[in-house]
């Protein structure tokens, strides 16, 4: 033990950081690192550094190191697997003991994780794959502010996916005109619109302005329908003073939803989802910015990390993926991202990319909302990957329809409950879908125009990342 | 006006055997169903009177639909839902909620403003048939 004392740089490895035989306890937060070590550093002595790197070490030896029991704080390499097929590739697993992270915050938690050791010269690359979250820190976080049960009861609305569209253009509307597309697209069938990532509050559109005429809007479309009908109105600003402040008036005017922007930061979205929760506003979560660090398959972090930690910020919404448009996702990585958010336990499944048994302990599902290229035209493939409890977010696809938007807006929420239908009927929808959009078509003209219109528009594209099991990457 | 609360109130009216293959559909996922009827639309009337208990022990569809016509005959005029509950851990809700029946004329909501300062204005939603007493809403004439 004296040369692990010794003044100088001594390997990671050696310094207690990878140790094969540990076995992991229940309370260890655990990670998978997919690593590729630079020329010459072996797969082990890469993971113990990840592992040294993200917990108690530095680049040397420090005598202070002594003062403590470090043997408990220090996060432990316990194996490492070469990744088939991907040569130079290795998956790492680490184990970090519960002590090592301040309770209920994220922050905290990713400075550790994602802090210093993501730019590591002895690494090329890392990625975060997955983490298991022991249910004693699960329970040190509030969680969904309300959560997919509670939204539910909230809005009475039950049995099939909930239905939104994004207002478009995305910038450059007046305030008066925006809350026109608002109007539209909620008197013609569609439960949701949403402010994009964007519109905060520009010279074109000031927020107040914005929120007075979508929420006359909104209550104009409820009046029309006898449904509840909500517009996130977002409320994403530079300082947290400003973000409480638009907060408070969407709550003054009887908005039922709010959103935040991933870009405002882990600790502003838990302290926007106490707040959601103390005001009683569903809190949709825009994933800005996500694909700049979760997009390559070598490294960043994974987007089921990311999920895992907006569950546990507590955000009731957060848009994870189509599978069928336009933006970038695997359909069985996908599957893992919204079995992640919606389930309450969950296995480890190499096939959609779940590494860890992972047990929410009763904390409240995230509904998932699918965003980007999707169109009526698709409702069977929608409902067969996605399932129910989702938003289908239909921007162009509701906003486009030559009939109009309250017309565009229809006929996705005719293609949606014809395939609930079809589905509860025992029907095979997805073999039958298009013939029961046609039948459907056959007797709503809005839904007739929209398959005409995009009936065959597909983004068929190979996906950047699947999971490793999967030996080809799956078109759809 | 047709209030589209509901599952499936895009879609044409169910016929009896539309509305059997839900009930069945509902009953292979363990889901009891449930009869619910009210004069009172307003998107958030939550409590509508319920036609007896959820039918927790019925495992038979046409047993099922043999309330909801019960319903229909002692309330003709009446907005009339079936639902279906899940009891699982973890979800303890509705699952299903679908209109089965719904009054021949149905008169709509006004929206009420009432103007605040600065330009804000609260919002009220006003059922029409509310303005006639329990019992007398949806009479036909």
């Amino acid at each position: 033990m004296a040369d692990r004392w010794s003044a100088g740089v001594i390997p990671y490895a050696e310094m207690g950081y990878w140790e094969p035989d540990y076995v992991p306890k229940d309370t260890d937060v655990l990670c998978v690192f997919r690593i590729t070590p630079q020329e010459g550093v072996p797969p082990e002595e890469a993971g113990a550094a990840v592992a040294g790197e993200s917990s108690t070490a530095t680049w040397t030896v420090v005598w202070t190191d002594r003062l403590t029991a470090h043997e408990h704080y220090q996060a432990k390499c316990y194996k490492v697997d070469a990744v088939p097929g991907r040569p130079g590739e290795f998956i790492a697993w680490i184990a970090y003991d519960i002590d090592l992270f301040e309770e209920g915050s994220v922050a905290n938690l990713t400075s550790s994780i994602i802090g210093n050791v993501f730019g590591f010269k002895a690494l090329k690359a890392l990625r975060l794959e997955d983490m298991r979250i022991p249910v004693a820190y699960v329970k040190t976080f509030q969680g969904p502010a309300h959560g997919i049960v509670m939204e539910r009861e909230y809005l009475n609305k039950y049995g099939r996916p909930l239905l939104g569209a994004t207002t478009k253009p995305k910038l450059g509307l007046s305030a008066r005109n925006y809350g026109r597309v608002v109007y539209e697209a909620l008197r013609g069938g569609l439960d949701f619109t949403k402010d994009d990532e964007n519109i905060n509050s520009q010279p074109f559109m000031r927020w107040r302005d914005r929120y007075l005429f979508c929420m006359e809007a909104v209550n104009r479309a409820q009046a029309e329908t006898g449904e509840i009908k909500g517009h996130y109105l977002n409320v994403t600003a530079g300082t947290m003073e400003e973000m409480y402040e638009r907060a408070e008036v969407a709550k003054s005017l009887g908005s039922v939803i709010i959103m935040i922007d991933l870009t405002i930061g882990y600790t502003a979205i838990q302290s926007m989802s106490k707040w959601a929760r103390a005001n009683g506003l569903i809190l949709h979560l825009h994933r800005a910015g996500y694909a700049t660090w979760s997009r390559q398959k070598n490294h960043g972090v994974n987007f089921r990390v990311l999920a895992k930690w907006m569950r546990l910020a507590g955000v009731d919404h957060i848009h994870a993926g189509t599978v069928v448009g336009k933006l970038e996702g695997d359909p069985n990585a996908i599957r893992g991202y919204y079995d992640t958010l919606r389930l309450g336990k969950m296995s480890a499944d190499p096939v959609t990319g779940i590494y860890f048994d992972q047990d929410w302990a009763s904390m409240p599902g995230v509904m998932p909302v699918a965003s980007g290229g999707i169109h009526a035209g698709q409702a069977h493939q929608l409902l067969h990957h996605l399932g129910e409890d989702v938003v289908l977010q239909f921007g162009g696809g509701t906003i486009g329809h030559p009939m109009g938007v309250a017309a565009g807006a229809e006929a996705n929420r005719v293609a949606v409950e014809v395939m609930i239908k079809a589905r509860n009927e025992g029907r095979d929808f997805m073999a039958e879908g298009e013939d029961i959009l046609k039948n459907a078509a056959k007797r709503n003209r809005a839904l007739d125009v929209a398959l005409t219109t995009w009936g065959d528009i597909t983004f068929n594209y190979e996906s950047t990342d699947v999971p490793d099991v999967v030996e080809t990457p799956t078109t759809v | 006006m047709h209030i589209t609360q509901g599952t499936f109130s895009y879609l044409p009216e169910f016929t009896d055997d539309e509305i059997t293959k839900q009930i069945q559909y509902c009953l292979d996922n363990d889901w009891p169903l449930s009869v619910e009827f009210t004069d009172d639309p307003h998107p958030r009337n939550v409590y509508w009177d319920m036609w007896g208990l959820p039918m927790f022990d019925l495992k038979d569809a046409a047993g099922v639909l043999m309330e909801v016509n019960a319903c229909r005959t002692a309330h003709p005029d009446h907005y009339i839902k079936l639902n279906a509950y899940d009891a699982t851990l973890g979800r303890q809700s509705t699952m299903l909620s679908f209109i089965v029946q719904r009054p021949q004329h149905e008169p709509g909501f006004r929206i009420e403003r009432q103007e605040g300062a600065d330009r804000s204005v609260r919002y009220t939603t006003h059922a029409y048939a509310t303005e006639k007493p329990i019992g007398e809403r949806y009479a036909r004439s």
